[in-house]
């Protein structure tokens, strides 16, 4: 143990290896100072967990219909009580965990990259390309992002597939401002301009200087924003526009027990905190990694 | 912001094109004829290039043409009329709200950093980030209408009061405070206060973060000091020599919490059943009314714009260095 | 030169083993640790080295150190009353009205979005019941005092639109508008063009000679403080290595009975009437905060 501890600490890394995970233990050292920022992590690693083993933690079929077991309350049988169809709600929220992080990580892998290079090229290369660029960027950010989700999910047609294509279509733009903001600041840097002397070319200052130096706010602005992700989709399948029935998803869920809101309160109330709860989770794991990570 | 707006035309635009429907076939029916289609295409514009038809789409903008809605059958710019004011109504009292307990918060968290009114701003900050606006609605009624009988329920006035006023501005209870008819303005009020409170959290959560910033800042400033040298109690060095400068870019953060209401208001007001916008839109989403899902989606997104021009002006006129 | 207080009058302000300590989570970061001086109507200049604690020495008598700091003392007496015990409303009423402060620069010690006549204003009718017309009537005078042509003219002007010396006169019409008897000047010209620093002295020191104040003059520059003080405490590393009067300071005969940080100061400034190959570094002890 001390060897690495001592190995992580040292002043005087042998190595860039070395270098680099030292300074993430570092970090893990203060990110763990903060317990706000520890229950995030937990959330997070939970909603992995009860995603991936679902079929071992749900007590039931989420999709299995019992008639006669219609809107009961909740009990030792079902946690969280049965919706309309006679369908077990804990169950289904446990599924549902699949279906949200599914969405998230879809928006995530597609908008996260684009973004990026969006942003990074149009901060590097500045003159027409940058305000060519940061032009269709200002439009976009100009609409309410569910609207515009909501309109492109109209042309498309409802789905989950096109849930995540509208919601990708309307997160990029911020991801694209941080990172040129970012690559305004990097570009004017003395290094840069030593690997442009070196005759470095414009792709590989971009690609393997200027954006790995804005990965880390990059990063926190989307654990940040997974939030805002999970509430846009849930907001879709609420009005029905994100995943179809009989998939559990917790927007639709919601929306599914609002007819009974005032006599059966608890099937619209617990896929709400699922939601809540998950999206709570990505906020203060953001908020924590930002206090680590950004500390401009 | 004219290059902005001609960005949004294109956007609502190219979404109308992309459409799976054929618009053809919704006017002539599925069995007609290839002469019949062909002369219907015709008249509807679509046989002209792309550029060609955008061009007419953005004469038909500036003349206030959205085209028609099947769903109500008026023009789309009636429809958005109608609806609008209601809209309003609810994010301005829900941007109040969120004005007059956000800033008070982020400068209380602000002045007692790391203390329990930071940690309480904090904590309402997040849950505000985090809560699916249409559930908390949902929990709303079920709470303060069901259970506790505050508040009344969905929609903007109860049936009895409906005829009782006439439209003035359309906002409901200005009107009604207009015409002396308390009782009707009293159920107005009490149908608007609890979707208006819900956008209102929203507002405070995104508010008081962004108070509490920039009064950090604000309090580190030498004036600050000097204020306290010239012998000015701690109150009036923070809610007037600090806040005043705080405010200045606190402008641009309610404006923008005033334009997310807005967007907020599409889910809030399905739940509580309230007739503006945002329920418009989606109604005309839910029944493939293009023209009016454009039309709504254009308008939000030119007051989107019209808000941020608003707090530019406004932030230069609090802003003696920019005047 | 006037003379030192006469020793039947009360002093303005007495200071014994003052101490300003500030906890941090690495540990207790002491930026004055026991310094003890009288202040009578006279001019004192406080010189060091950034870091030497003599910016918090007058935060301190202000009660203006901020949160994680604490200030302790023996004795903390402005005449005959115990700043110690008394309480902050009490304390805040002091200041401004009784001791006073001109900060270094005037372009961020303004409150930018108030107009300088009413910061002036402001400060008159915290301490004086007075009308708004009145507080502006005396404002105008006190522009008038410093020196500023147009009074009425720049009353209505926002910091942003007066230059550095203006601004600093507008300070120092602010922090002298409620008539204190203790000013406390922090580098008051060290943010300003070299051109208008002499003006700016000249109108602090004959405002503080006229109305018979206290001075705690607080500066890096040796030279300028023996020009311009009756009196010199040399700070090092939060403790006073030395009091004596400016006029010493200037004798070449009495420079071995000096403190060497002092010599230090003296000798690592340009002469250019004896110019020297190479200036000395400071050599600093930690013997000497022992």
């Amino acid at each position: 143990m001390t060897t690495w501890t001592d190995y992580l600490t040292t002043d005087s890394p042998t190595s860039r290896r070395q270098a680099r995970l030292g300074q993430l233990y570092r970090q893990w050292l203060a990110f763990k100072r903060n317990p706000l920022a520890i229950a995030g992590l937990v959330i997070v690693v939970a909603l992995l967990l009860i995603a991936a083993f679902a079929p071992l933690i749900a007590p039931h079929n989420p999709l299995a219909q019992n008639l006669d077991k219609r809107l009961l309350p909740p009990s030792a049988v079902n946690f969280f009580g049965t919706d309309s169809l006679g369908r077990d709600i804990f169950s289904r929220i446990v599924y549902g965990a699949r279906v949200t992080l599914v969405i998230v990580l879809l928006v995530v892998i597609s908008v996260g990259p684009v973004g990026l290079l969006i942003g990074a090229t149009s901060g590097y290369l500045g003159g027409w390309v940058d305000r060519l660029l940061m032009r269709i960027t200002d439009v976009f950010l100009a609409f309410p992002r569910l609207v515009l989700a909501l309109a492109f999910v109209a042309a498309l047609g409802p789905g989950l597939e096109n849930a995540v294509i509208a919601i990708a279509i309307t997160a990029w733009p911020p991801y694209a401002r941080v990172a040129r903001a970012e690559t305004l600041i990097i570009r004017q840097q003395d290094y840069i301009a030593a690997v442009r002397l070196q005759g470095a070319s414009q792709w590989r200052i971009v690609w393997k200087h200027v954006v790995p130096l804005c990965l880390p706010s990059l990063i926190v602005r989307t654990t940040l924003d997974m939030a805002g992700i999970i509430l846009t989709a849930a907001g879709l399948g609420f009005l029905g526009l994100g995943a179809q029935p009989p998939i559990p998803e917790w927007g639709a869920m919601i929306s599914a027990g609002r007819e009974q809101i005032f006599d059966q309160w608890w099937v619209a109330t617990f896929p709400g905190l699922a939601i809540c709860v998950v999206a709570l989770g990505f906020n203060l794991l953001g908020d924590g990694l930002r206090d680590v990570m950004d500390q401009r | 912001m004219a290059i902005t707006f001609f960005g949004l035309l294109l956007v609502t635009f190219l979404i109308a094109r992309v459409i799976p429907i054929d618009p053809v076939l919704a006017v002539v029916g599925d069995n007609a004829k290839a002469d019949v289609y062909d002369a219907a295409r015709a008249a509807l514009g679509l046989d002209k290039p792309l550029w060609q038809q955008f061009a007419t789409y953005v004469g038909k903008v500036f003349t206030g043409d959205l085209g028609k809605s099947v769903l109500t059958s008026n023009l789309v710019t009636d429809d958005i009329k109608r609806v609008f004011p209601a809209t309003l109504e609810l994010a301005t009292l829900g941007t109040l709200i969120g004005v007059s307990l956000g800033v008070p918060l982020g400068v209380l968290a602000a002045v007692y950093q790391g203390r329990w009114p930071d940690q309480l701003a904090r904590l309402i900050g997040l849950f505000g980030y985090s809560v699916p606006v249409f559930w908390f609605g949902l929990m709303g009624l079920l709470l303060f209408y069901a259970k506790l009988g505050w508040v009344a329920g969905p929609g903007r006035i109860s049936v009895a009061y409906q005829d009782f006023v006439d439209p003035i501005t359309g906002v409901l209870v200005i009107d009604a405070a207009l015409q002396g008819e308390w009782e009707a303005f009293r159920d107005a009020w009490s149908h608007l206060i609890l979707p208006a409170a819900v956008l209102g959290l929203l507002s405070v959560a995104y508010i008081s973060r962004m108070a509490r910033s920039f009064m950090i800042t604000e309090l580190q400033q030498q004036y600050v000091i000097a204020a306290r040298v010239k012998g000015m109690s701690e109150f009036r060095v923070i809610w007037r020599h600090a806040l005043r400068n705080a405010f200045v870019p606190l402008i641009t953060v309610i404006a923008l919490s005033y334009a997310q209401l807005l967007e907020g208001s599409v889910l809030t007001e399905t739940i509580f059943a309230w007739p503006g916008l945002g329920r418009y839109i989606t109604n005309s989403l839910l029944n493939a009314d293009m023209n009016a899902v454009l039309g709504g989606t254009l308008v939000v997104g030119a007051v989107f714009i019209g808000v941020n021009l608003l707090s530019d002006i406004l932030g230069r006129l609090v802003d003696p260095r920019t005047r | 030169m006037r003379a030192l207080t006469t020793p039947t009058e009360q002093p303005l302000l007495e200071l014994d083993n003052l101490r300003v300590n500030f906890h941090t989570p690495t540990g207790i970061v002491r930026a004055v640790r026991g310094l003890s001086f009288t202040l009578g109507r006279e001019r004192l200049g406080i010189v060091g080295e950034s870091g030497s604690g003599k910016s918090m020495t007058g935060r301190a008598i202000l009660d203006l150190i901020p949160y994680p700091g604490e200030v302790l003392a023996d004795r903390l007496v402005y005449r005959g009353q115990d700043l110690l015990t008394m309480d902050k409303r009490t304390r805040r009423k002091l200041r401004g009205r009784h001791i006073s402060m001109v900060m270094q620069d005037p372009k961020f010690s303004l409150n930018p979005v108030q107009t300088v006549g009413e910061q002036i204003a402001e400060a008159y009718r915290v301490h004086h019941k007075a009308s708004a017309r009145e507080a502006r009537e005396r404002s105008i005078a006190m522009l008038e005092a410093v020196q500023i042509r147009e009074p009425g003219r720049v009353y209505e002007l926002y910091p942003h639109e007066v230059s550095g010396g203006m601004g600093q006169r507008v300070m120092i019409a602010m922090m002298l508008i409620a008539e204190p008897d203790i000013l406390i000047a922090d580098e008051p010209t060290s943010a300003l063009d070299v051109t208008v620093q002499l003006q700016i002295l000249k109108i602090l020191d004959d405002l503080v000679t006229e109305r018979g104040m206290g001075l705690i003059f607080i500066s890096h520059d040796l030279h300028l403080v023996q020009s311009f003080c009756d009196r010199v405490i040399v700070m090092y590393g939060g403790k006073a290595m030395e009091t004596l009067p400016a006029a010493e300071l200037a004798d070449e005969a009495a420079r071995s009975q000096r403190h060497p940080y002092t010599l230090g100061l003296l000798g690592c400034l340009p002469d250019l009437d004896h110019p020297k190959a190479k200036l000395a570094t400071l050599t600093r002890d930690p013997a000497w905060l022992a």
